[in-house]
């Protein structure tokens, strides 16, 4: 019998993989917001010079990508894998950019929790002796998402104030077996729930139940309670949705939160005209990238709880009735002294 | 002068139910459009919308609920004239000139200018 590395849902690596470095990519509108300037690029073109907002998103991820192999002096050949993804039909973004850099690429497809995926079977692959350096990069675009989601910005829906505008963005990590001071101990991979939403302008609440659940299972799974982690951070379930997630869980009986927070809730100022707050694989990306990996480095926090949030639609099965399931997976990052 | 006050009250309660239905129930802009066209269609074949439009005019004629109206004025014309087959025939009859205009229009519109953030 073989001694999985697995308890409940949640994986133990072994030989803890690191967050090495990572490069963060934003728009006009993300550069203007609190966390602004940041970040490590801001474009005050959304367009990035191309001539069609896909091929904008493109550029801009590329941008996260190569931005991450300068940063590190490395070229695409000392990358192993390439795990990425992102918003639009076929992941045609992800897809474009690996034909960019010419390296072994997996295309991964999780909504907004693909930032998720990526680390997790990054940190699977590294922890697998399958490889010494893996990028893991997700980007979403306003402009793009809003067709993929709902009805293309042409069309003139309104904007009902509990709506969550996609951010344009695009982050790039370079995961490795060793060095850099962040490490993914954990990963708790969360399972598709749905509570019966159909509202589509309101994907926060949509992933609010899937974000407990896997919240839950991880605190069951490494013995924890809530206050063991210095920050429980969700990807983007807005200011309604994390307002929503504290309330659920107070009554599952975790109790005041107040380390809870979600990186939709700080990407926009409330005068930015955003809704409730960033959505979009880019939200958690950009925010953890320029934010909080820096601050795990300094010592200001020393274990956070990810939990990287998406909601599993597609335009159709909205028309057709369905309603809308969630996923949520979560990550443990702690600040390791080596 | 009266027909101003009608058109500003219909018109009025139209856009103000439209809107409560989108802010109080969880339904789509989609749905409020097939709704009025609907609504606007029914009534219509029951004579009622063109005493609406008698009396409060563009409070009328403005709404989306005045596309279900021409597309059984069309309809109720082209059968008169033609029998059955205006079922057909009827649909596009008046309302042809408004959808032509609107993809010309929006194609134009769609060469010149690009969404905004």
């Amino acid at each position: 019998m073989i001694n999985l590395k697995k308890t409940g849902d949640t994986v133990f690596f072994s030989t803890t993989p690191r967050i090495f470095s990572s490069f963060s990519v934003v728009g006009k509108k993300e550069g203007r917001g609190p966390l602004g300037s940041i970040f490590d690029y801001i474009s005050q073109d959304s367009l990035f010079s191309q001539n069609t907002w896909e091929k904008a998103e493109m550029e801009m991820s590329k941008k996260a990508v190569q931005g991450v192999l300068d940063k590190t002096n490395l070229m695409p050949e000392d990358i192993d894998f390439l795990l990425g993804g992102d918003l639009l039909n076929q992941i045609v973004v992800a897809n474009f950019v690996a034909r960019h850099f010419q390296r072994p690429y997996l295309g991964l497809f999780g909504a907004c929790a693909t930032l998720g995926e990526s680390l997790f079977l990054g940190s699977t692959l590294l922890d697998g002796d399958f490889g010494d350096q893996v990028i893991a990069f997700v980007s979403s675009h306003y402009q793009t998402a809003e067709r993929q989601y709902r009805t293309p910005i042409e069309y003139g829906d309104q904007y009902p104030p509990w709506k969550q505008w996609t951010v344009t963005g695009s982050a790039a990590f370079l995961l490795q077996k060793e060095g850099g001071s962040v490490g993914i101990t954990q990963a708790t991979v969360g399972t598709v729930l749905d509570w019966g939403i159909i509202d589509t302008n309101d994907l926060g609440g949509a992933m609010v139940p899937a974000a407990a659940q896997t919240i839950l299972t991880n605190l069951e799974d490494t013995g924890r309670s809530p206050g063991d982690y210095d920050l429980i951070l969700t990807g983007d379930l807005g200011i309604r949705g994390r307002d929503l997630l504290r309330k659920l869980l107070k009554k599952e009986g975790l109790g005041e939160l107040d380390n809870l927070n979600d990186c939709g809730a700080r990407i926009f100022a409330p005068d930015q005209k955003a809704g409730s707050g960033g959505s979009g694989c880019a939200t958690s990306a950009v925010v953890l990238s320029s934010y909080y990996l820096p601050r795990l480095e300094k010592g200001d926090l020393n274990r956070i709880l990810l939990v990287v949030t998406g909601a599993l639609l597609n335009p159709t099965t909205s028309l057709q009735g369905e309603t809308i399931p969630g996923i949520a997976h979560a990550l443990v990052l702690e600040r390791m002294v080596d | 002068m009266e027909v101003y006050l009608w058109a500003f009250l219909i018109g009025g309660l139209i856009c103000g139910l439209g809107q409560l239905f989108l802010e109080y129930t969880p339904y789509l802009p989609g749905h409020l459009l097939v709704l009025l066209v609907v609504s606007g269609a029914v009534l219509s074949a029951l004579g009622i919308y063109e005493k609406l439009i008698e009396l409060a005019g563009a409070g009328v004629t403005v709404p989306v609920s005045n596309f279900g109206n021409i597309l059984a004025q069309g309809v109720i014309f082209e059968v008169k004239r033609d029998g059955m087959i205006g079922l057909f025939r009827g649909i596009m009859e008046i309302a042809g000139g408004g959808l032509t205009a609107t993809i010309v229009i929006g194609f134009l519109i769609s060469l010149i200018f690009r969404t905004k953030e």
